[in-house]
């Protein structure tokens, strides 16, 4: 089956998020789709899903007009989506989520058996392998993708929308999903694929639209190489690869012993972790999420309630100290989640550029805000961190991803500071905010701070750290050098060593 | 400038619509509930006229009820036909206090449902320094109105401990709270302490003199200095939320909870600061009512002020004047409401429909925006109150 897209259109009040897109899908076909966060590819493939109503264009299936007003027009004319993130009930099977919304019934009882029959098939057909009577909460993140797409097979569909699907997904099960996208392509099924990571696009596309600004900026293949494809995707030459300069390492900063970590109910989290970072160095923690890193970056600030073990900076013992005070021991924090840690939404940018030094000379004077500091300090801030808002009164809800994070890193690395945490620094941010954001990690090392990067993007890990430290259900799997090999890499963080 | 403007048209916008969406469906109820203009409605003519002149004649009953009386002032002076703003401004005074207890609560994401109790216990703390001491003038009511501020701030700050300490939910908390206050009130005035002499029921003696606030605008007018310290007490809290390092805590703490522990704000720390605070505000309305009022400590001192608060505190978007205006509305609506049977039959419980439906109106912001088809989204300017995770 071939999907085409005419001249969609689709305005929200005065912002235009595709412009007379224009977009053809043949059958068994990849078509990658690459755009930055807010090009408009969501919204492309959500009126292609039915979720959103264009506001001029047509769709056409197999040459003719299909009208797609919701979900379910769009399932009987053969196009399945997979979400970025999951619909799947977590505490159900697999074989009762394949068949959630279109079960069959037996007497008024459930009945999956054909339905179990149906996946295993599929199964079969597709080569891989599930459970259908596996509890969805228990299988690990690919897993549960898998059975996403099976979902979407099971009610035929023609044309596949994986909508950033290897965002959540480690080295190894990437290139399951990509070797699986390959086979149901020999299969006939037509494949968009949406992303913003080059290297996928190239290993599996057969075309590639380059989306910015709403508006298709250019159709090619995967001959052209990285910096080409960056290059049409930003609207200009972009370096990938930051340049890093030598700093020779001076002395121990940060130096963690034995730390563990247990959630609420006592389980352990992170295991009998040693680390150290020495001023001038980045160490990087690689690993999928949830693998107990972002534990380990809270618990550095004492965020995180029970932990025992030590964490010396400047040789001074901070485990156990007010949060407060962990921060005036020389700590930035740039947390995972800027939107839920980092930053008060309903909060102005210069309001937020003082959130950890409000009470303090010379923000504070006797209890009472210096209002003329605190705007003097916030115009100054984003004119060197480059935040493009229209006053410093904005609310930081009102600002892009990139610009959010560009506030936390003016405020957090504007504070004097010795160790630099930065937890997942550029995740779901655009390519010119990420250069900007190796810039100024790299910009730290080189005066002499120590950096510690929690990532899970191989290719951000290898271009900006000195050591990199593998970590996997909590314990440090290796340290390695960043000229380790990619396969390498991927396989520690599966937890092979 | 022009942002400020646009800021006080964000924040009145809805209470605004609300308000006069409430007094057309007040209107409406009015005419149902009046059977000799229902009997007319097979004329229409005759309906319409005689139903406008019934919805015009109780709301300006309300209006001469609550601000200004033209036949009170024929009759002895103009002064005294402000007789009804007097009352209106004596309603309302215990009424701002105890918004503001409510309204800095919700800034700070803590939803204290606790005014009563806390005014209670502040009109306690009032009595037993008004009525068993005597001091110079100044200084006996100063210290009265300290004690009714400390023993709100007490009550209060208890629920901020507790939750701070053992994550106890400070709705159940200052639920629980209220019914113990209204109890212990009720054993209180029965010991010997408290019961006035020769008398059975529960009423303390009266306060002395040099504890009450001076009235205003003499003998005949019930208004005294609470309403200067009730807005100076406005004033205050626009101070701490907006100019203070305490008040940028709580905001912030108020507005993402998780942003500020991160940057280092203590949040039991804010909770119990908090808590102390709002008790402490409800306090000084409970004691400026009783030294400016009622004298006499009864079981009811506090009415259904500490729930009315809450009303009165999301009307006024939990913004401190806000809040002054939104008290000041409802005391001139119950003031308004007393003389609403005499005058024109209507029943006086329409007022408490009335300001029902504001709070419903304000309590559902897509709704008012659908029907007057506003612009603007009211999403973000719904009331921030945690409910059970906080």
């Amino acid at each position: 089956m071939s999907l085409e897209l005419k001249e969609i259109t689709k305005k929200f009040g005065a912002l235009v998020a595709n412009d007379q897109i224009n977009l053809k899908v043949e059958k068994g076909e990849i078509h990658a789709i690459l755009g930055e966060n807010g090009a408009g590819k969501s919204t492309l493939m959500n009126i292609v899903y039915g979720l959103l109503q264009p506001d001029s264009g047509e769709i056409l299936v197999d040459g003719k007009l299909a009208s797609i007003n919701e979900p379910s027009d769009a399932l009987n004319c053969g196009i399945g989506m997979v979400h970025q993130h999951f619909m799947l009930v977590p505490v159900f099977t697999v074989a009762e989520n394949i068949v959630l919304g279109h079960e069959k019934s037996k007497r008024g009882l459930l009945t999956l058996d054909e339905a179990k029959v149906k996946i295993a098939s599929i199964a079969k057909e597709f080569k891989f392998e599930i459970d259908p009577d596996a509890l969805i909460e228990d299988l690990p993140v690919g897993v549960q993708q898998r059975v996403e797409i099976i979902r979407a097979l099971m009610y035929d569909a023609k044309v596949l929308i994986l909508d950033e699907p290897t965002a959540v997904l480690t080295p190894q099960e990437t290139d399951e999903l990509l070797s699986m996208m390959k086979t149901l392509k020999a299969k006939g099924t037509s494949i968009i694929f949406i992303t913003h990571k080059l290297r996928e696009v190239r290993a599996v596309a057969d075309k590639i639209t380059i989306i910015r600004l709403g508006k298709v900026v250019g159709v090619t293949t995967p001959d052209s190489s990285q910096e080409e494809l960056a290059s049409m995707m930003v609207g200009r030459s972009v370096d990938l690869i930051p340049n890093k300069l030598n700093v020779t390492p001076g002395k121990t900063i940060l130096a963690v012993t034995d730390l563990n970590i247990y959630n609420s109910v006592g389980r352990k989290i992170v295991n009998n972790i040693t680390l150290e970072i020495k001023a001038g160095e980045i160490l990087a923690i690689a690993g999928v999420q949830g693998n107990g890193q972002s534990e380990i970056a809270r618990a550095l600030l004492n965020l995180e309630e029970h932990v025992d073990g030590s964490i010396k900076i400047n040789n001074n013992e901070i485990l156990g100290k007010s949060v407060r005070d962990s921060l005036r021991d020389g700590i930035a924090f740039i947390p995972e989640s800027r939107e839920l840690d980092g930053l008060i939404g309903s909060f102005s940018i210069a309001e937020n550029l003082i959130l950890d030094t409000h009470d303090l000379v010379p923000v504070a004077k006797q209890g009472q805000l210096n209002k003329t500091y605190i705007r003097e300090n916030a115009q100054k801030l984003i004119k060197e961190f480059d935040v493009r808002a229209q006053s410093i009164f904005d609310t930081a809800s009102s600002l892009s991803g990139g610009n959010k994070q560009k506030v936390v890193l003016a405020r957090e690395l504007s504070r004097t500071v010795d160790l630099v945490i930065a937890s997942q620094p550029t995740r779901g941010l655009d390519v010119g905010s990420i250069e900007f954001v190796y810039e100024r990690l790299l910009s730290e090392r080189a005066s002499n701070k120590a950096v510690l990067l929690i990532s899970s993007e191989l290719d951000e890990v290898t271009a900006l750290a000195d050591r990199i430290a593998v970590i996997y259900k909590g314990e440090i799997v290796g340290v390695v050098t960043p000229d380790v090999s990619r396969e390498k890499l991927g396989l520690m963080m599966a937890g092979i060593n | 400038m022009k942002s400020l403007f646009r800021k006080l048209r964000d924040n009145t916008l809805l209470p605004f619509l609300a308000f006069i969406f409430a007094f057309f469906i007040g209107g409406i109820i009015i005419v149902l509930s009046d059977p000799v203009v229902m009997g007319q409605i097979s004329s229409p003519g005759k309906f319409l006229t005689s139903a406008g002149a019934k919805i015009g004649n109780s709301y300006l009953a309300v209006f001469q009820g609550s601000v200004f009386d033209i036949n009170l002032s024929r009759q002895s002076g103009l002064l005294h036909g402000f007789y009804p703003l007097s009352e209106t401004i004596v309603t309302s005074t215990p009424l701002i206090l105890s918004g503001l207890s409510v309204a800095l609560a919700f800034r700070s994401g803590l939803f204290n449902i606790g005014a009563q109790g806390q005014f209670i216990f502040g009109a306690i703390g009032a009595s037993y320094i008004g009525f068993n001491y005597n001091f110079s003038p100044v200084l006996h009511v100063t210290l009265a109105i300290l004690v009714g501020i400390l023993f709100g701030g007490i009550f209060g700050g208890l629920v901020g401990l507790l939750k701070a300490k053992t994550g106890a939910h400070e709705v159940i908390v200052t639920i629980m709270l209220n019914y113990v206050a209204a109890l212990f009130i009720l054993w209180l005035l029965k010991t010997t302490v408290f019961l006035r002499e020769g008398r059975q029921d529960p009423l303390a003696p009266e306060v002395v003199p040099s504890a009450r606030l001076p009235k205003l605008l003499g003998e005949n007018l019930r208004i005294h200095l609470g309403i200067f310290i009730a807005i100076s007490a406005a004033i205050f809290v626009w101070w701490l939320l907006n100019k203070s390092t305490l008040g940028f805590k709580f905001r912030a703490v108020g507005a993402n909870a998780s942003a500020a522990k991160t940057a280092g704000i203590s949040i039991p720390f804010v909770t119990t600061v908090t808590m102390f605070i709002c008790g402490g505000l409800a306090g000084l309305g409970g004691a400026v009512h009783l030294l400016g009022t009622e004298y006499a400590l009864a079981a009811g001192i506090a009415g259904s002020l500490g729930f009315d608060a809450i009303t009165v505190a999301l009307l006024g978007q939990a913004t401190p004047f806000g809040t002054v205006f939104g008290a000041l509305l409802f005391g001139a609506l119950q003031t308004g409401s007393r003389t609403l049977l005499s005058n024109t039959g209507t029943s006086p419980d329409i007022v408490q429909v009335i300001q029902a439906l504001i709070v419903l109106f304000i309590a559902a912001p897509a709704l008012m925006k659908q029907i007057f088809r506003v612009k603007k989204s009211f999403a973000d300017k719904s009331m921030t109150a945690k409910g059970w995770n906080g």
